[in-house]
């Protein structure tokens, strides 16, 4: 009885683990399925080369590269604000803050990235846009620069936290050892605990930029709807999530060639992070071993 | 083991050649009536202790006894512990090192410490030996290069790795990590080193070497060493301190605590009837 018991539970585990997986291959498979259709019908080095990404005009261009472009500059502004900011609230957390700060600050700050992103979006719209329109008259209503420093707020957590899980776990006795030879807290936390600490450093870094990468509702609210291959963070632009939203929510018909564009685009935004995630998960494999 | 005693630059702090000339027997350390407490927990009740210049003083005593605490004052280590507090005096070099004007990274350059287990930073070895130099602000490659060669040569490590000084420190045998500490510890030149249990960690043959060393940096240094092993503290030291609840039990000479204890609970524990 109890064997089967046993059994049950161990198979229903399973299963539970078993869809997980089903359920992300389905997708890849359906992802490439309708990108290979995409792709019989437009060149892959148009789509890697075009400047013009135009799929809904009677004039079509597929030329991913505005949309790719978009979504670079977005999640540079946003890592650009991000890191220095996640950086220091992590180094002040672990080598300065108190011990009842840390404990009460950390968990506020991941309340950051619970906050909807539908909010951070019109935030960004209503309230960052007109406060920089302020300092540059110049700036667009959509831009990428308001969304993306948003979008960079939205990421704080990502860097602080898990930088700080970082430095935390450096063993005591480094810095013992540092503060045994005379050297500061400043030396301590920037000669020894950040290099010590660098591969989670980085994992966080590239976890944050996959997130900004593949964040959606922020700048499909505030840096536009307009394919635009530009690096002037004041006029408006369209990420790859944008324009997948913007195809959705439209009325192209299922199975059309401008249906087909949301997975080429899918796969383009999936590629990129795939790799980013494969690349954070090697980094931390490797961190591990070393401290253990 | 070769090791030589040679030291490119000369230290022109005064303290130091006070104790160099004349006053060989002043006290090179010297506290009175220390009581430390973590916040309601006494853990020293009042010891006064002087160890003097060119010395190995050993700290014995049951875990819990407060020997590092007490070790661990002497270079303000207590100072990062949480609800750590103090009374008393502890002069260094005749100067008392809890004033409210002590530069505490001063203080340390003055009086190294090599730790219970061997904690190489993760850099080369050449950059864990130069660490306390590049802190202090000194460009001078030259004098790193000299500094780092003879710290290395002084522990005996040089042979074993003057080919790959680019190499991870932690890449080292456990014995060899140690002994990088204390090279580490010595190019900063200071004039006490601070030890606690530096063998715990480590086999047999790489305690013998750490001991030989310690027996010989004696001639340069004033060497306060924290150990659990009773044959340790025979073999290498001149004074041991025999530490109970936060008490100083008994500090004399090495031979009479071995020999000839005056107290009955000195004899308990070295002769391991207790503890």
């Amino acid at each position: 009885m109890r064997k089967i018991k046993e059994l049950i539970i161990e198979k229903t585990l399973m299963t539970s683990a078993l869809i997980t997986i089903a359920v992300t291959l389905g997708i890849i498979l359906v992802l490439s399925i309708e990108a290979i259709q995409f792709f019989s019908e437009v060149s892959i080095f148009d789509f890697l080369t075009d400047t013009q990404w135009t799929p809904l005009f009677t004039e079509k261009h597929f030329g991913i590269l505005p949309l790719l472009s978009g979504t670079l500059l977005t999640s540079f502004i946003a890592i650009s604000v991000a890191l220095p900011i996640g950086l220091t609230i992590s180094i002040y957390l672990s080598e300065y803050a108190p011990k009842a700060f840390r404990k009460a600050v950390k968990p506020l700050l991941e309340l950051l990235a619970s906050i909807p992103t539908v909010v951070y979006g019109f935030f960004a719209l209503v309230v960052v846009t007109p406060f920089l329109q302020g300092f540059f008259p110049d700036l667009a209503g959509f831009n990428s620069l308001s969304a993306g420093i948003v979008m960079g707020i939205m990421i704080i957590p990502y860097i602080s936290s898990i930088s700080e899980d970082a430095l935390h776990a450096v063993p005591a006795s480094l810095r013992e050892a540092s503060y045994g030879m005379g050297a500061t807290k400043l030396q301590t936390a920037f000669k020894v605990i950040v290099p010590a600490a660098s591969s989670g450093i980085i994992v966080s870094i590239i976890l944050a930029i996959s997130r900004a990468i593949g964040e959606t509702m922020i700048v499909a609210i505030a840096a536009g709807q307009q394919p635009r291959l530009t690096l002037d963070p004041t006029v408006p632009v369209e990420t790859i999530t944008a324009y997948i939203v913007q195809v959705s929510l439209g009325d192209v018909q299922h199975g059309s060639l401008e249906y087909r564009t949301i997975f080429a685009a899918g796969i383009t935004l999936f590629t990129f992070t795939f790799l980013l995630n494969t690349l954070s998960y090697r980094i931390r494999k490797k961190y591990q071993e070393k401290y253990e | 083991m070769e090791i030589t005693m040679e030291n490119p630059k000369k230290k022109g702090v005064v303290l130091d050649s006070i104790v160099d000339t004349s006053l060989k027997k002043t006290p090179k350390i010297e506290t009175k009536n220390i009581k430390v407490w973590y916040e309601e927990f006494n853990a020293i009740k009042g010891i006064s202790m002087s160890i003097k210049p060119n010395t190995v003083t050993a700290f014995i005593g049951p875990s819990g006894c407060g020997k590092s605490t007490f070790l661990r004052l002497f270079n303000r280590m207590n100072d990062y512990v949480d609800g750590f507090s103090l009374e008393g005096k502890i002069k260094i070099n005749g100067q008392n090192i809890y004033k409210k004007n002590v530069n505490v990274e001063e203080l340390r350059k003055e009086v190294g410490m090599v730790f219970q287990k061997p904690n190489p930073f993760p850099k080369s070895i050449f950059d864990n030996v130069a660490y306390g130099l590049k802190i202090q602000g000194i460009k001078d490659k030259q004098l790193i290069n000299d500094r780092v060669i003879s710290s290395l040569k002084q522990v005996g490590l040089w042979e074993e790795v003057k080919d790959d000084l680019k190499k991870s420190g932690l890449a080292l045998s456990g014995g060899q990590q140690q002994r990088l500490c204390i090279a580490r510890t010595l190019a900063v030149e200071p004039s006490i080193i601070l030890m606690d249990e530096p063998t715990s960690a480590l086999d047999p043959i790489s305690t013998a070497k750490i001991e030989e060393l310690i027996f010989q940096l004696k001639q340069k240094y004033t060497i306060v060493i924290v150990t659990h092993n009773m044959q340790q503290a025979s073999r290498i030291s001149d004074y041991t301190a025999f530490f109970y609840l936060g008490e100083l039990i008994e500090f004399n000479k090495t031979k009479n605590i071995f020999t000839n204890p005056e107290k009955k609970q000195t004899e308990n524990y070295i002769t391991g009837r207790f503890g």
